[in-house]
């Protein structure tokens, strides 16, 4: 039982960048726009904070300048790939090269430097005492409520909303969510945006909760693994977090293994969460077999007015 | 694209602040020898200007390869110490290049060095095959290969019996452990990182019979993300005290919040968590580089392998945390005395494996080579060896 539920919170500490990452990609995937720039997003917001937060010390000038910078390559997404509409694959790809570029040029001088202080965590004492729910959540930092917090929102908003339905409609049929008075172009660069500010946030939890210092290339490649839950969690919120923590267990259940005492070489235990990727994309394909996707029927193609689709 | 040019200087100045905030790293690394990224021309560029002038003056040029950043705080950061000791007794500038993986890429650049240099200094295991590669086709460059076996006519290698540092370590855990459960983050299944988990668990046992340590293998050098993961598995398991052979403090970070304590790797980690530290091996190689480069310029320099010692300073140990109680701190420093006094062996029989096969008989003390080829854990040492 413990083990069980030492490895849930260990799930739920290396699985929440992630999820940050797939909810973002949620939102931008949902209008319409394919979002392959995660990576180097990621790393961007990791940056940034670790650069705020060493120069401040302060939290509250590091969590919005990440905002900030995620927000500027978002708009620069959304630029590229609803205003020039220029392939979107690409566009996500440059991001990632050019993020992971930048943040090792801007981290250089700090790399390696621990930061000032952990995240505040939200203690409520009075949970300590309720079994499996008080070890998990008692003593959680404010940027994994944070999380559960926009787990909600974005399910009841997508789900739940008039504004919901227009992205839905959005993502969907760009020519009918026009005809209905939705504006198109203002409403994907909204989303863009937004789900950028929100992937970059999952970078700065990676750097502020987990591993607090910077390195070089410190997503290594959690922000592809994001990029293939947005498929697994089917752009549902909810399923988002499933999957989020699902990958975050096999992130930690590599080293428990080798703690039995198991016989299972480390290195091939390393390699679980990649092998995992590949195993479930390819039984959802199979499962899924000749039924819909789940996926906005229209992502990936830019919208242009009056042309024949 | 133009509104992203201000958002890179806002950067820019962000990361230039950092720097100046970063006590050591940051300034040192920024002069013109150095170049953070091993594919930009920089440090061609930047030393074939340099080097005729350092030739014209009777000095060597050196070149260092890092496999990461000085920054890293530990090993790299150890050798980058090293290097600036070494330029400050011999007036000179060393190249530096940052970053190299242990991959072909490193057989290229160490090339490129070759050509232009003296002396090329690589410091991780992993180059050994490129730098003996390399140095077959440059017969007149020196190359000192850091922590290998090969050698060549112009190339050595140097390294340091850094288990002394461990066993007294694995005093200083056997003493602090309530739990008798004591975590070791393991880079990789190597002899190196195999003679000092099995000299930790000696010096542990010399104080506490009944502590266990657990082994697990992070198989990075340098992964703060990974090698947390590793270090929360062990807190989990109940370590309440933990060494980690890695770069990365990211361990003794992790043991911090815990409220564990820990030790790291390579150099005084004790700014990273000083309540949480116990203490670790640490390397000094500025001396070892200002005689080699001395060696070279007077000629009599040789190829014969260096194995550095805490009596001669190579290796040394860090001071003990300042939550280690004094009594702690004086067994420790005894038994560092017997080391540096020659009247003591780390590795001195009987010793038994993990299956109870007795490896060492009693009495035998195990030669260097049987210590630099060891594949096996001694008995209380929790852990597979991949074979």
């Amino acid at each position: 039982m413990d083990l069980i539920l030492q490895i849930v919170a260990a799930a739920m500490s290396s699985g929440t960048p992630l999820l940050f990452a797939v909810l973002g990609g949620i939102l931008i995937e949902r209008s319409g726009i394919i979002q392959l720039g995660a990576e180097g997003i990621m790393l961007m917001g990791a940056v940034t904070a670790a650069l705020l937060y060493l120069r401040t010390g302060s939290l509250a000038a590091a969590l919005p300048a990440v905002l900030a910078v995620s927000a500027a390559l978002g708009l620069l997404h959304a630029f590229l790939t609803v205003t020039l509409r220029v392939n979107q694959i690409v566009s996500g790809l440059a991001m990632t090269l050019f993020g992971s570029g930048l943040s090792a040029f801007l981290g250089r001088a700090i790399a390696g430097q621990p930061m000032p202080g952990a995240v505040p965590k939200l203690d409520m004492p009075v949970l300590d005492g309720v079994p499996v729910i008080g070890v998990l959540v008692a003593h959680l930092d404010v940027l994994t409520w944070l999380s559960f917090a926009l787990v909600i929102a974005l399910h009841l908003y997508i789900y739940r909303t008039s504004w919901g339905l227009h992205l839905r409609a959005l993502g969907d049929s760009p020519p009918t969510a026009d005809v209905m008075g939705i504006p198109v172009t203002a409403f994907r660069y909204g989303c863009v945006i937004a789900g950028t500010m929100l992937i970059g946030l999952g970078g700065a939890d990676l750097l502020l909760v987990f591993s607090p210092a910077w390195i070089e290339d410190m997503t290594a490649g959690r922000g592809w693994i994001a990029v293939a839950l947005i498929i697994f969690a089917r752009w549902n919120p909810l399923r988002a977090l499933l999957c989020a923590y699902f990958f975050g267990a096999l992130d930690a259940l590599g080293f428990r293994i080798q703690l039995i005492g198991s016989s299972i070489p480390s290195y091939f235990l390393k390699m679980i969460p990649y092998a995992v990727t590949i195993l479930v994309l390819m039984y959802l394909g199979w499962r899924n077999r000749g039924k819909p996707s789940g996926s906005p029927e229209s992502l990936g193609v830019p919208y242009i007015r009056e042309q024949r689709l | 694209m133009l509104w992203i040019i201000p958002l890179l200087v806002v950067l820019a100045a962000c990361g230039s602040g950092g720097s100046g905030g970063s006590g050591g790293s940051g300034g040192n690394s920024g002069g013109p020898a150095s170049t953070g990224s091993p594919s930009s021309g920089e440090s061609g560029g930047g030393d074939s200007a340099a080097a005729p002038g350092e030739e014209a003056s009777g000095k060597p040029s050196v070149a260092f390869v890092y496999i990461g950043t000085p920054g890293d705080g530990g090993w790299t950061y150890e050798h980058d110490q090293g290097r600036k000791y070494m330029e400050e007794v011999h007036g000179i500038k060393a190249t530096v290049v940052e970053n190299v993986p242990e991959s072909a890429d490193a057989e290229r650049i160490i090339e490129e060095l070759a050509q232009n240099h003296d002396i090329v200094i690589t410091t991780s295991f992993g180059y050994m095959d490129q730098t003996l590669s390399v140095a077959q086709r440059y017969p007149d460059v020196v190359f000192l290969h850091c922590g290998g076996y090969k050698t060549a006519d112009n190339m050595t290698n140097y390294f340091g019996k850094n288990y002394e540092a461990s066993y007294l370590t694995g005093i200083a855990a056997g003493k602090m452990t309530k739990s008798n459960i004591i975590g070791y983050v393991g880079a990789f299944p190597i002899p190196e990182v195999i003679y000092n988990i099995n000299a930790f668990k000696l010096g542990i046992e010399s104080v506490n019979p009944d502590a266990v340590v657990h082994v697990v293998w992070s198989n990075t050098w340098y992964d703060p993300t990974v090698e947390r993961q590793a270090a929360i598995s062990l807190l989990d398991l109940g370590a309440d005290v933990l060494l980690a052979y890695q770069d990365s403090p990211a361990t003794i970070q992790a043991a911090a919040e815990r409220g564990a304590l820990a030790g790291g790797n390579d150099s005084d980690m004790t700014r990273f968590a000083p309540e949480a530290y116990l203490t670790n091996p640490t390397w000094n190689w500025g001396p070892y580089y200002a005689q080699a480069v001395q060696e070279v310029m007077d000629g009599t320099w040789t190829n014969e392998p260096v194995s550095g010692s805490m009596g001669d300073g190579m290796v040394g140990l860090a001071p003990l945390g300042p939550s280690i109680p004094d009594d702690v701190k004086e067994l420790v420093e005894s038994a560092k005395e017997q080391i540096l006094n020659g009247a003591f062996d780390v590795f001195k029989g009987p010793l038994v494996d993990q299956e109870g096969t007795l490896r060492v008989e009693e009495g035998r003390v195990l030669t260097l080579e049987e210590i630099l080829e060891m594949n096996w854990f001694l008995k209380g040492i929790e852990g597979k060896i991949p074979q």
